[in-house]
């Protein structure tokens, strides 16, 4: 596997005493799409802000292409595009000045080419000599865009990049990620909008109170976790699940008319022939039946209840 | 693509955008001085300066250009500077300042680099303005422009801490105003130290802006109420007290980094 960044036993616990970070290990690979996945609090914002430079860790290390991001800060931030999550701009400056000026502050000697075409990609260069505070909340949201894109990074950073933005600017973004995926950018998303993750990460970490729970392939995660689930609907109520139908462990519903069969969509064998003629043979009779697959939401939510259910416990 | 030994761009980036900053306000920035210097002439010039002709042999008016300069010099570079590094906290957006590959020096050399500018382009407007009321005559002109850099670099570094430390933009304005600029009046910026009585004169010896006063007059006219080698090593020493403070500063991620 070819790592663009590795994070070996990172923590961090604030001054006032929060743990924001358990130690962490995650290998993100090169020109992957990357959704870090977490409810509020988790943990998300303080992992990027340590590996972009914005917060001290109280332990482990960061490297970027092998560069560590402390001792060899000037290699790895280089190689980083950031857009975090609040809109932090300069109130008076041009839509051009502010994205040049993150070229320059990146090493990068001026390219008004470069800067153009990002300006087109992101439907700002018809604002370019507008000054900040006179844009929309989404026009700001792509010149924050523009400007972690301004010095050619080979890793972009997405904090929360569709909070609060509309769906034409979502969709926009989107796209614009999978281009530059194309172009062979490493993209690291935070996100609590699992569809964002479904739609568009190749793979998904699941964070919550400082620990990663899961890191997965998003396709494996879905094809592991991801239930189907087949409910029947019975033309006669049934008082118990038939012995003849104990093989699928099957369940019925509280007036005994629905039965409802998990099982894995996947797999070589769903079973779902061989239950229908068991059932035939019962002569049980149903009515209708209806399919239904499990999101990445409804995953992710199994995975932190899990995770509280289990610390109830402990 | 490495960025090399030293971010030269990023430095250059961070001095043009403060410049374009003063740029936006370039009238009032420089009408301020002009028509404070032409009032403080008018007022210690032409009303006190006719009961006080001569100071050590020096016409009042002439007396107290360096003073004045000085003033300018010290609220202009705490002003330019604190605010400079204070507003990109204050909006957030210092968040790319930190995640760029800017050293500690280069950040400073950006910030402290383009407010001492703008304070000594006051200071100079300044001795223009003065030399409109007064003739100026200037002894020693090479070192008394290397005595304003000195000291214009000294105070925003100065500033640059100030603009830290502050949590808001009140904050901002209290060393100014209480610290600097009373001890600026009481540093012989309009007198000579040596019209006061004792115990004062005594007392007037362990304000630090005497010194920098002093030798910033001895570049004017060769004459000073303390010895110019104290002076500089008197300005030197704060120079240096910042710079080790900001060193901390970087270290630690004081107000910076959590």
């Amino acid at each position: 596997m070819d790592s663009v960044l590795s994070i070996r036993g990172l923590s961090k616990t604030y001054k006032s005493g929060t743990v924001a970070l358990k130690p962490v290990d995650l290998e993100i690979r090169r020109g992957e799409i990357f959704a870090l996945l977490g409810p509020n609090g988790a943990g998300k914002t303080t992992l990027i802000s340590i590996v972009c430079g914005l917060v001290n860790p109280s332990g482990g290390t960061v490297t970027i292409d092998g560069h560590d991001i402390v001792r060899d800060y000037r290699a790895a931030r280089t190689k980083i595009g950031l857009v975090p999550q609040e809109l932090h701009t300069d109130a008076f400056e041009p839509v051009w000045s502010t994205v040049s000026f993150s070229r320059g502050l990146f090493g990068r000697p001026g390219d008004d080419a470069y800067i153009e075409k990002v300006l087109r990609d992101l439907s700002l260069w018809d604002k370019r000599r507008t000054i900040m505070k006179e844009l929309s909340g989404g026009m700001k949201r792509r010149v924050m865009i523009a400007k972690a894109l301004a010095h050619e990074p080979e890793i972009l950073f997405l904090d929360e990049p569709t909070a609060g933005v509309d769906v034409e600017l979502r969709r926009d973004m989107w796209n614009l990620v999978r281009q530059l995926r194309e172009r062979g950018v490493t993209i690291i998303l935070t996100t609590h909008y699992i569809e964002e993750a479904e739609e568009m990460a190749d793979r998904v970490g699941v964070i919550n109170k400082g620990e990663l729970i899961l890191v997965e392939e998003k396709d494996a995660l879905m094809r592991k976790l991801g239930k189907k689930e087949l409910t029947l609907q019975l033309a006669e109520p049934l008082a118990a699940v038939p012995p003849e139908l104990a093989d699928w462990n099957l369940t019925l519903n509280g007036d005994g008319t629905e039965l409802h069969y998990v099982f894995d969509p996947k797999g070589e064998r769903t079973g779902i022939p061989s239950l229908l003629t068991a059932m035939r043979d019962s002569g049980i009779q149903f009515k209708d039946l209806n399919t239904h697959q499990s999101s990445l939401e409804e995953i992710f939510v199994s995975l932190v209840s899990d995770r509280r259910l289990g610390e109830a416990r402990s | 693509m490495s960025v090399g030994a030293f971010n030269h761009r990023g430095v250059l980036a961070v001095y043009r955008f403060e410049m374009h900053r003063f740029r936006r306000t370039l009238w009032t920035g420089l009408a301020v001085p002009v028509i404070t210097t032409s009032l403080y002439f008018v007022v210690f010039g032409a009303a006190i300066g006719s009961r006080m002709t001569e100071i050590d042999g020096i016409a009042y008016g002439s007396f107290i250009v360096p003073g004045l300069m000085m003033l300018s010099l010290f609220t202009e570079s705490i002003f330019n500077a604190s605010f400079g590094i204070h507003m990109p906290r204050f909006t957030g957006t210092i968040y790319e300042l930190l995640s760029a590959p800017m050293s500690a020096f280069e950040t400073v050399l950006g910030y402290v680099g383009a407010a001492a500018t703008k304070a000594t382009i006051v200071a100079l407007v300044i001795l223009a303005t003065a030399n409109l009321f007064v003739d100026v005559q200037i002894a020693h002109p090479f070192l008394m422009l290397a005595y304003l850099l000195l000291v214009a670099a000294t105070f925003c570094l100065f500033g640059f801490i100030i603009g830290i430390w502050a949590k808001g933009f009140e904050q901002l304005q209290v060393i100014p105003l209480l610290v600097v600029t009373p001890l600026t009046f009481l540093g012989g910026a309009f007198y000579s130290i040596d019209m006061l009585a004792e115990p004062w004169r005594t007392i007037t010896l362990f304000n630090p802006v005497v010194y920098l006063i002093n030798g910033f007059r001895w570049t004017f006219f060769g004459t000073a109420d303390v010895p110019v080698g104290y002076a500089l090593a008197a300005t030197f020493a704060f120079f240096l007290l910042c710079l080790a403070v900001i060193a901390w500063i970087f270290r630690t991620g004081y107000r910076l980094k959590a």
